[in-house]
């Protein structure tokens, strides 16, 4: 049975990362898990964990008055959960829901931003994974903004 | 060159502003076509649109196109009923890369309706399954109501020898499946870029960064084919509405290897 | 019997003759012709008919008929009209449909057009012609309309002997020596005691209709002053294009502020585009009768220029004036070579001339390579 360590450092977003930093950061981490429909955190709650997903489907939504949520993004086997722990004020801006049985690692955020804070090496380490990430998504929004399957506008 | 009177056989609504016509040409003989060719419609009075063939080419006796009512002429279309006679002229243009593909492994990203331009290519690749190595179909669209030909993409997923990924912009709770855009299903595949075809159709947009997702993952600009669309006129190369650059999309395409489009596919208003 | 190959001189009464057995071949004979204070072509039938003693002053936009001092029946450059009017006409009936209840036949219009004999193709006017020929007959589909005229008319050419103010033929390598694609080729050899035509047949044809014309062996001395024609013609051209790799200086530059400024000058009218010889843009209409039971369609003369050229999806991909004037610049000088061989351009001047605000193609190409010449040298 596989130790907390090597699940950690085998999911793609520690991937490489460098044997020391492994167990660094593996003290701050724990194996979840969801039952579909549970909710692995609320819109505008304090973000104290993020979470590497390993097995499941996680949806990202979005409240809306009067209507039901908007899905706008699912995430799977090998994704991340959670930017907002990132960056003050650390408020989650969406609420991520587990539709199928989801199990995840649950990372303490400040357990992490502690450890990046005292090694900055470790730190620029976690930006540049994060970075990517960010980026992807940024650019997947743009794309469901620009609603490219709409119709167009009927001529005259 | 002039059309020929055909007759609508069949009319079967898809989505809310998309219908499956199925023509059927007089005159004895089938009218052979490849995957990705179109047709070009006439409606009496309104004028002509290209329209893809969207069925089976090895059934030639009749001829299917998927439409969606945008404009006049489509309009008229899509309110056809059986019985109906139009002008068809075609078929024309460059289609998928059959041939091409042979021995390679498919990955085949289909957006909204340009999963209709794309099913004759699957039909091939389904009736000929031995000459393709893996075959990965990508399917993105607006939201679960918008997803097109929905029954036929449930047969083929169920199928051993295909595997079908399907995600929406957004969607609401009773979504089971993936949410996102279909440029980022390509970085969770696990495939070998070098050896595979890949044929991308839907919006530009969509094409645009499907492509960048693609070539991130390695596949090589010659093995990415797309299927362009400009305002088209006469199909025959001559009255210069469809030019994209040096190419002519009604015969130098609709489909086009990117390796022809790489620098322009991104430039603004070219 | 002489042999007509070497060249012969005919008169200004041989000349007349030339248009008599024309007609009398059944040719619709078509020559230059001034109205409108402007040189054009038109039908005609007589010598009187052509522009004696009238030159041409061209620059952008700009176009003035001035006298001559002399009888010059040729002695001016290129007008508005091209041979494509005819070749190429600016609108074609293509078919009928007809509606009978749920019945649609389908008709292809009759198509009968004149047998046309041109008088007076320059060099850049052949090679428009050649460069026509290839795009409307040189691929899969041949355009039966422009076969049907090209394939039957008579090219009389013509050795200019004035170059405009706007040509730079001698930098497209298109001219001003008429090289081949004629059945008979002139030069006017005009000086204070004779007014005279060196002619030479360039087919089967031209030779036949030679051999019918008054005429006398052409010396040496006609020889050399034909060729002075040319060579003080070569030595006047009002603009000439920069010799460099176009194709690929434009193409590398698409985003080039150039395009900008041009675009601040042009008015999208399309004028360069219904003048310029090569330029083959048509749409199609459709019609029907108030009935409904009668449809027709029709091609006409289009230009990229229009704002709904590039319509697709409820916009035009190209909605900006400068999209539009890139297209038109890159299509004509370089991915022309791509998709059909040669440069699109001929160097007959008539955009330079014909353009409101006189965009000249050569400076804008010249101000581009200027400024990349420049970059690339710091």
């Amino acid at each position: 049975m596989k130790n907390i360590a090597q699940i950690v450092c085998e999911h793609p977003f520690f991937h490489g990362l460098d044997g020391e930093f492994c167990d660094l950061v593996c003290g701050c981490a724990r194996n979840v898990r969801f039952n579909p429909g549970e909710y692995l955190f609320h819109e505008g709650g304090d973000a104290d964990y993020l979470y590497l997903v390993r097995y499941g489907q996680v949806a990202l939504e979005i409240a809306v008055p009067g209507k039901p949520s908007v899905r706008f993004q699912t995430l799977h086997d090998g994704d991340l959960v959670g930017v907002s722990w990132i960056l003050p004020p650390y408020h989650w801006a969406y609420d991520a829901r587990a539709i199928t049985l989801t199990r995840a690692i649950a990372m303490d955020a400040h357990c992490l931003r502690k450890k990046c804070d005292d090694d900055p090496v470790l730190g620029y380490d976690v930006m540049k994974r994060l970075l990517p990430i960010l980026t992807s998504r940024l650019h997947a929004t743009q794309m469901q903004i620009l609603d490219v399957y709409g119709t167009p506008e009927q001529p005259e | 060159m002039v059309p020929e009177p055909v007759r609508v056989l069949r009319k079967q609504q898809e989505l809310e502003t998309t219908w499956t016509l199925e023509l059927e040409p007089g005159g004895a003989g089938g009218r052979p076509f490849l995957p990705g060719q179109f047709n070009m419609l006439y409606i009496f009075g309104v004028g002509e649109v290209p329209i893809s063939l969207s069925g089976d080419a090895g059934l030639t006796e009749t001829l299917i196109h998927t439409v969606r009512a945008v404009g006049p002429v489509s309009n008229k279309l899509a309110a056809l009923k059986p019985m109906d006679t139009v002008g068809l002229r075609g078929p024309f243009g460059i289609g998928w890369p059959m041939t091409a593909g042979e021995g390679a492994d498919l990955l085949i990203v289909a957006g909204g309706l340009g999963l209709a331009p794309l099913r004759p290519a699957i039909y091939h690749v389904l009736r000929h399954r031995e000459r393709y190595g893996r075959v990965i179909l990508l399917y993105g669209t607006r939201s679960p109501d918008d997803i097109l030909y929905a029954g036929q993409l449930e047969e083929w997923s169920k199928r051993p020898d295909v595997e079908v990924h399907i995600t929406v912009d957004h969607a609401g709770g009773d979504w089971p499946g993936k949410i996102g855009v279909v440029p980022s299903l390509v970085p969770a595949l696990d495939f070998d870029p070098e050896d595979t075809v890949a044929m991308v159709c839907g919006p530009e947009i969509m094409m645009r960064f499907t492509v960048n997702a693609l070539r991130d993952a390695g596949v090589e600009d010659e093995s990415i084919y797309l299927s362009m669309e400009r305002n088209m006129k006469c199909a025959l190369g001559h009255c210069g509405h469809c030019q994209f650059g040096s190419t002519f999309v009604c015969k130098d395409g609709p489909v086009l290897s990117f390796n022809r489009l790489r620098g322009l596919l991104s430039l603004k208003e070219f | 019997m002489d042999n007509v190959d070497d060249g012969s001189v005919i008169t200004r009464q041989g000349l007349q003759c030339l248009l008599d057995a024309l007609a009398q071949r059944g040719y619709t004979v078509v020559g230059p012709t001034v109205r409108d204070q402007a040189i054009v072509y038109e039908e005609l039938a007589r010598t009187e008919e052509l522009p004696a003693g009238w030159t041409d002053e061209q620059d952008g936009g700009h176009y003035r008929l001035k006298r001559r001092s002399d009888e010059a029946l040729f002695g001016y450059a290129v007008g508005p009209h091209s041979w494509k009017r005819f070749l190429h006409p600016p609108k074609v009936s293509l078919w009928q449909a007809t509606r009978h209840g749920d019945e649609l036949r389908f008709v292809p219009a009759r198509d009968e057009p004149p047998r046309y004999a041109f008088i007076g193709v320059r060099a850049c006017e052949l090679a428009a012609i050649g460069i026509q020929d290839r795009v409307l007959m040189g691929d899969e589909y041949a355009d039966p309309h422009y076969r049907s005229r090209r394939e039957q008319a008579f090219l009389v050419a013509l050795n200019c002997s004035e170059a405009g103010g706007t040509c730079f033929c001698d930098s497209m390598n298109t001219g001003p020596d008429v090289k081949q694609g004629y059945d008979l080729v002139l030069t006017e050899l005009l000086d204070d005691n004779n007014h005279l035509f060196l002619i030479r047949s360039g087919s089967e044809e031209g030779a036949e209709v030679l051999a019918e014309l008054p005429r006398k062996p052409a010396t040496e001395a006609h020889q050399a002053a034909a060729t002075a024609v040319v060579e003080k013609t070569r030595s006047q051209m009002g603009r000439s294009m920069p010799q460099t790799a176009i194709p690929a200086l434009l193409m590398d530059n698409l985003e080039h502020p150039r395009w900008d400024e041009v675009a601040d000058r042009c008015l999208s009218c399309s004028n360069c585009t219904m003048v310029c010889p090569t330029c083959f843009c048509t749409t199609v209409e459709d019609t029907s009768d108030l009935e409904g039971v009668t449809a027709e369609r029709s091609r006409r003369w289009d230009s990229c220029f229009t704002s709904d050229f590039s319509y697709i999806h409820g916009g035009s991909v190209r909605s900006s004036t400068r999209s539009r004037y890139r297209q038109w610049m890159t299509h004509k000088l370089a991915t022309w070579v791509d998709q059909f061989g040669t440069s699109g351009c001929v160097g007959c001047g008539r955009c330079i001339t014909w353009c409101p605000v006189g965009i000249d193609i050569t400076e804008e190409v010249r101000a581009i390579h200027d400024d990349v010449s420049s970059r690339d040298k710091e």
